[in-house]
């Protein structure tokens, strides 16, 4: 980007607005799969609000979304999908694993499930629960959020 | 003169935000093309096939009609907001220019472009 | 509708057929049926008058390994007329597991038996389209066997062509029908 090469003073602050700005509306693609999908409408609804950090809409499509919370346990079928609808996002990307099936397989060790989506793609932020709570949902949102201001811009 | 400065304020400013938004898209956007994110869209499947597919032609012919018809509506709004100083004289007119359109919808409605239920062969 | 009306009515729409009553701990009537009077057993629970179990409301099986005969199928019939449930249960080997497929006389048998194949391995004959319904389309293997392990740790395949042909789709859909005998 050519504004890197600009001088330093100008690149902090627009970095600084640019952080600002993708944390604070980070609009999820609908990706539940399971019974986390649940807990993350409730989180999307009226008592636990997610709209208030940002996340005000979940896209229905990969190409509008900032973030995938991957809510659910993942099939071996279904993780062609997933890395597909990962793949059709634009960058910047990140990825919430939610719930203990997404992060590690949860309760299911079996041939049918994925033992955890880091294997198919990249994870930025790991909610345990099964399923996390919304409140616990939210935090790992806000992480990401913190997460997201220390990022650079290129 | 000073009622048009103000609609070329707003639409300077109209068209000032748009340029602003796509230019700093542009500038500050990350760009990153990979085949993957071009493949068509298809809930994570491998898309089948062309999407030039043949549509009905049921739905230019309503996107026609409605437009004739909306702009016989556009023209019936003023001849009734001026139905009086017209008189006698206008509403011969405008009865005239409806009586023709009716005609044509009577043509669309025997002709069954109207009709979007089951089709009998 | 009791059994013993239920097996006379059968016995009528169906001559030949062995009925086997059976008891179940619920309160379904239960009848056991052999695998070559299946084909004739179902037309006649479909299409007689007093009967009409017109609707097919699960078709799965269980596996006894190692007890013999290894498996059995079981068909949930509803009769919506007669206000009737039925289980149908047919008794089959391991080396001998096909059937011949209901799904012409109960359209809804179509997926149905194509997860009993997914999952045990009971070939139904003449199934208008023999695939994997639940499993990856190229998986090996029938889950649900009682011989088989919950655990594979195996790496998640993730790679998919980007954009297939018409013609692609529809090779790749016949070459899934193959339908294996163990």
């Amino acid at each position: 980007m050519g504004l890197e090469s600009e001088i330093p003073v100008l690149t902090t602050t627009v970095e600084k607005m640019v952080q600002w700005a993708r944390r604070s509306s980070i609009w999820p693609v609908t990706f539940g799969l399971a019974c986390c999908a649940i807990e993350m409408m409730a989180m999307s609804c009226s008592r636990y609000d997610i709209a208030r950090f940002g996340a005000e809409v979940f896209r229905g499509s990969p190409r509008q979304s900032d973030l995938m919370i991957v809510a659910g346990r993942l099939s071996r079928k279904m993780a062609p999908a997933l890395r597909r609808i990962y793949d059709q996002m634009p960058e910047p990307k990140w990825v919430i694993s939610m719930g203990a099936c997404a992060s590690i397989g949860g309760v299911f060790d079996n041939y049918a499930l994925v033992q955890g989506v880091d294997q198919i793609v990249p994870v930025d932020v790991y909610v345990p629960g099964c399923p996390p709570r919304p409140e616990s949902l939210i935090y790992g949102i806000v992480q990401l959020q913190r997460k997201i201001a220390q990022q650079k811009l290129a | 003169m000073q009622g048009w400065v103000s609609i070329l304020i707003m639409v300077a400013l109209g068209a000032g935000f748009a340029l602003i938004s796509v230019v700093l898209s542009s500038v500050l956007g990350p760009r990153k093309p990979t085949p993957e994110k071009s493949a068509p869209y298809e809930c994570g499947m491998p898309a089948v096939g062309d999407a030039r597919e043949r549509q009905s032609v049921k739905f230019y012919l309503v996107a026609m009609i409605f437009l004739l018809f909306d702009i016989e509506v556009a023209f019936l709004y003023p001849w009734a907001m001026a139905l009086r100083d017209l008189g006698w004289n206008g509403f011969v007119q405008v009865v005239l220019f409806m009586t023709l359109l009716l005609a044509g919808y009577v043509y669309v409605w025997r002709k069954r472009v109207l009709d979007w239920g089951t089709e009998k062969p | 509708m009791d059994p013993a009306a239920l097996a006379a009515s059968l016995e009528h729409a169906a001559p030949g057929v062995e009925i086997e009553r059976a008891t179940a701990t619920d309160s379904h009537t239960t009848v056991y049926v052999s695998p070559d009077d299946l084909a004739a057993a179902a037309r006649a629970l479909h299409d007689a008058a007093d009967l009409a179990f017109v609707l097919l409301a699960d078709v799965t099986a269980i596996d006894f390994w190692p007890r013999e005969p290894r498996y059995e199928v079981v068909y949930m019939l509803v009769s919506v007329a007669h206000r009737q449930r039925l289980r149908v249960k047919v008794r089959l080997t391991a080396a001998d597991a096909h059937l011949r497929t209901v799904s012409d006389i109960w359209p809804a048998a179509n997926w149905l038996e194509r997860e009993v194949w997914d999952l045990f391995g009971i070939v139904f004959d003449d199934h208008p389209d023999p695939r994997r319904l639940l499993m990856p389309e190229d998986w090996e293997g029938h889950p649900l066997r009682k011989d088989y392990p919950v655990q594979i740790h195996m790496t998640p395949r993730s790679a998919q062509p980007l954009q297939v042909t018409a013609e692609e789709f529809r090779a790749s859909v016949e070459r899934d029908r193959l339908v294996r005998h163990e």
